[in-house]
């Protein structure tokens, strides 16, 4: 009985010690691994969760690894997989075309906490978590100060495809210029692509040449379109990081995202214990969306009005958002 | 319908297509030269690539357009030097080493441009020459003769280039080689010589096309050529390995781009149709591509390394 009760407490320490080193421990920090489908410098997507967990870097003492590029979903599951067996507490899926790959490799790796955006769906996973931005709110905001701004009463819109975070802000954008302009006419180009600069470019030439005196747009190829708004003396609206660097005289304000925001409550989580199961977004209510205005361009004060009260009735309640 | 039909929005199109086409345009006839001479080269996407990064780099650093212009090209005849020795000397098949080189070209760029400038910058771009007198003529001098200096030498490489091929002896020692580098060579042709030509050639104009993308667009981006090069090999068998079909496949497919986009802006395209519609350049240019191309057929000695005695 001696013998069995030794032999039991042999195998019990060893379980223990083997514990020890499998199980996440935060002491030192945590390892945090960011797949993402454009350029960590993109000055749109990516850029907006690689500055957000460089901001978070010290306070959690991360060790950041990031996977960029990765337009083809294939490369992005493979790198996917690979963090989570390298043994990264959190793995970041950044891209709304990752689901399907995570829904597949998170229940290999019940120890790592998955999270993905922009998306609302975990799919009932307890080590998925997932985020998303209330883009159409600063789509609204930017929306006003065009519908604002325009003398011609055309505005131009360039988006890639219509789907998630694009489609949110676009549809934002277009409300907050018919609620503050009845008059404009806002035509909406959605160019099929997420990389195609080119085609951006020729959109946004597209909609110059149809009167557009004030434009905006989302994504990662919108960079064209920003050069097409640039030759043109064209103001140009950004989202998802701040844009002005891309045209100091014509960018009037972005929206910038501030992932932190969610990510934060997301590390915490993780360190609790609590790997997922739960949904986060970023709104201009919790400081995650913020406007930063260019300094250098000579906004007109009934446009910044428009913007600051819209940006008002949205956190107040007063200006009710259709989506 | 009427929304289309205005003067405005015509030219407008015609003028974007035009745009869209050149550097599609620029690629596919370096291609056509190096596949006349029986060299594929698969890797145009990838010296489109690094040739737009050092042009957009150079701007970057010396505010000087022209200099980025040289400097594409010559990032064209530097791919163009390797690429011809691991073809030509060393006799590696064509198919995978351009890929190589595409590959080559796709890291080394973003690599580059990482390490070099990391933000997106913008740069200073092409302004338009309109053409004296001609860009007065209404309608046809806007559509026509108001582009970016860029544009203008695209098409004025067309009759170049078919004259070189068609007119010269080079071009008829490069023709030679393409279809029976063994009957050339018999007749003292230097088949490596005139491949080395065909491939400096070729690359140099993939080089300049992405010069023309970059700073036509006024920025760089990873992936900036979005497959257009891979898009140009295509456009050289609808063009039936000929400078004037490359033109006018280049044409076709800016020209549908540029028609998509504009109904996509006034609307007259339902958003749910929107992305499938984004595709009609590629389906069309496909399908132009099966009529045309089968009624041409490729330069016998394509893809073939060329050996003496085998």
């Amino acid at each position: 009985m001696k013998k069995m009760s030794l032999k039991k407490l042999a195998i019990a320490a060893a379980t223990a010690a083997s514990l020890s080193v499998t199980a996440p421990s935060y002491a030192d920090g945590m390892k945090v691994a960011i797949i993402a489908p454009s350029a960590s410098n993109d000055l749109a997507f990516t850029q907006s969760i690689v500055d957000a967990v460089n901001t978070l870097k010290d306070e959690y003492k991360l060790e950041v690894a990031i996977t960029d590029g990765t337009f083809i979903v294939d490369d992005a599951a493979a790198a996917i997989r690979s963090y989570a067996k390298e043994g990264y507490d959190v793995v970041i899926a950044h891209g709304s075309q990752y689901g399907g790959s995570l829904k597949e490799i998170a229940p290999d790796f019940p120890d790592t906490a998955f999270t993905w955006g922009t998306s609302a769906d975990t799919f009932g996973l307890p080590n998925v978590s997932a985020y998303e931005a209330k883009s159409n709110q600063g789509g609204y905001v930017m929306g006003a100060m065009a519908g604002a701004m325009t003398k011609s009463n055309v505005i131009g819109v360039v988006g890639p495809i219509e789907v998630g975070d694009a489609k949110l802000y676009v549809d934002g954008f277009v409300d907050g210029a018919k609620a503050n302009n009845a008059d404009a006419q806002v035509n909406v180009n959605y160019i099929g692509s997420f990389g195609d600069v080119a085609l951006s470019a020729e959109a946004g030439k597209a909609h110059i040449a149809n009167g557009a005196d004030v434009m905006s747009g989302t994504a990662q190829m919108v960079v064209g379109a920003v050069g097409a708004a640039r030759s043109a003396d064209v103001a140009w609206f950004g989202t998802q990081a701040n844009q002005t660097k891309l045209g100091k005289k014509i960018v009037v304000a972005s929206q910038v995202y501030k992932w932190e925001v969610v990510l934060r409550t997301i590390f915490d989580n993780a360190k609790a214990g609590k790997l997922g199961g739960d949904q986060h977004e970023i709104t201009l209510e919790n400081g995650g969306l913020v406007i930063e205005f260019n300094d250098k361009y000579p906004l007109d004060p009934a446009a910044r009005a428009a913007g600051d009260a819209a940006i008002a009735g949205i956190i107040d309640g007063s200006i009710k958002l259709s989506h | 319908m009427s929304d289309i039909l205005t003067t405005t929005v015509i030219v407008a199109t015609i003028a974007s297509g035009i745009r869209l086409a050149t550097p599609f345009l620029l690629a596919s006839l370096g291609e056509a030269i190096g596949q006349r001479s029986g060299v594929l080269n698969l890797g145009v996407d990838g010296v489109m690539l690094l040739g737009a990064f050092c042009s957009y780099y150079v701007v970057l650093e010396t505010e000087n357009i022209w200099l980025g212009v040289l400097t594409g090209i010559a990032t064209g005849l530097i791919m163009g030097l390797f690429y011809a020795i691991i073809t030509v000397p060393l006799r590696a098949e064509q198919g995978v080493s351009g890929i190589g080189i595409y590959l080559f070209g796709l890291g080394m760029s973003d690599l580059l441009f990482q390490k070099l400038v990391g933000t997106p910058l913008p740069i200073d771009q092409f302004e338009e020459w309109p053409v004296p007198v001609l860009s007065e003529i209404p309608i046809v001098g806007e559509m026509l003769f108001q582009h970016t200096p860029m544009v203008y030498i695209a098409f004025l490489l067309v009759p170049v280039v078919a004259f070189i091929i068609n007119r010269t002896t080079f071009g008829l020692s490069v023709r030679a080689v393409g279809e029976s580098p063994e009957s050339a060579d018999s007749l003292g042709v230097s088949v490596g010589k005139v491949r080395f030509a065909t491939i400096m050639a070729g690359n140099s104009l993939a080089g300049l096309a992405g010069a023309a993308l970059a700073i036509e667009l006024g920025i760089f981006q990873q992936n900036l050529t979005n497959a257009m090069g891979f898009i140009a090999i295509a456009l050289v068998y609808f063009g039936a390995w000929r400078a004037p079909g490359v033109m006018a496949g280049s044409l076709l497919f800016g020209m549908i781009g540029a028609i998509v986009l504009q109904a996509k802006t006034l609307g007259l395209i339902p958003r749910a149709w929107s992305d499938i519609a984004a595709m009609a350049p590629a389906i069309i240019t496909i399908l132009a591509l099966i009529i045309v191309a089968n009624r041409f057929r490729q330069p016998a000695a394509l893809t073939k390394p060329y050996v003496r005695g085998d």
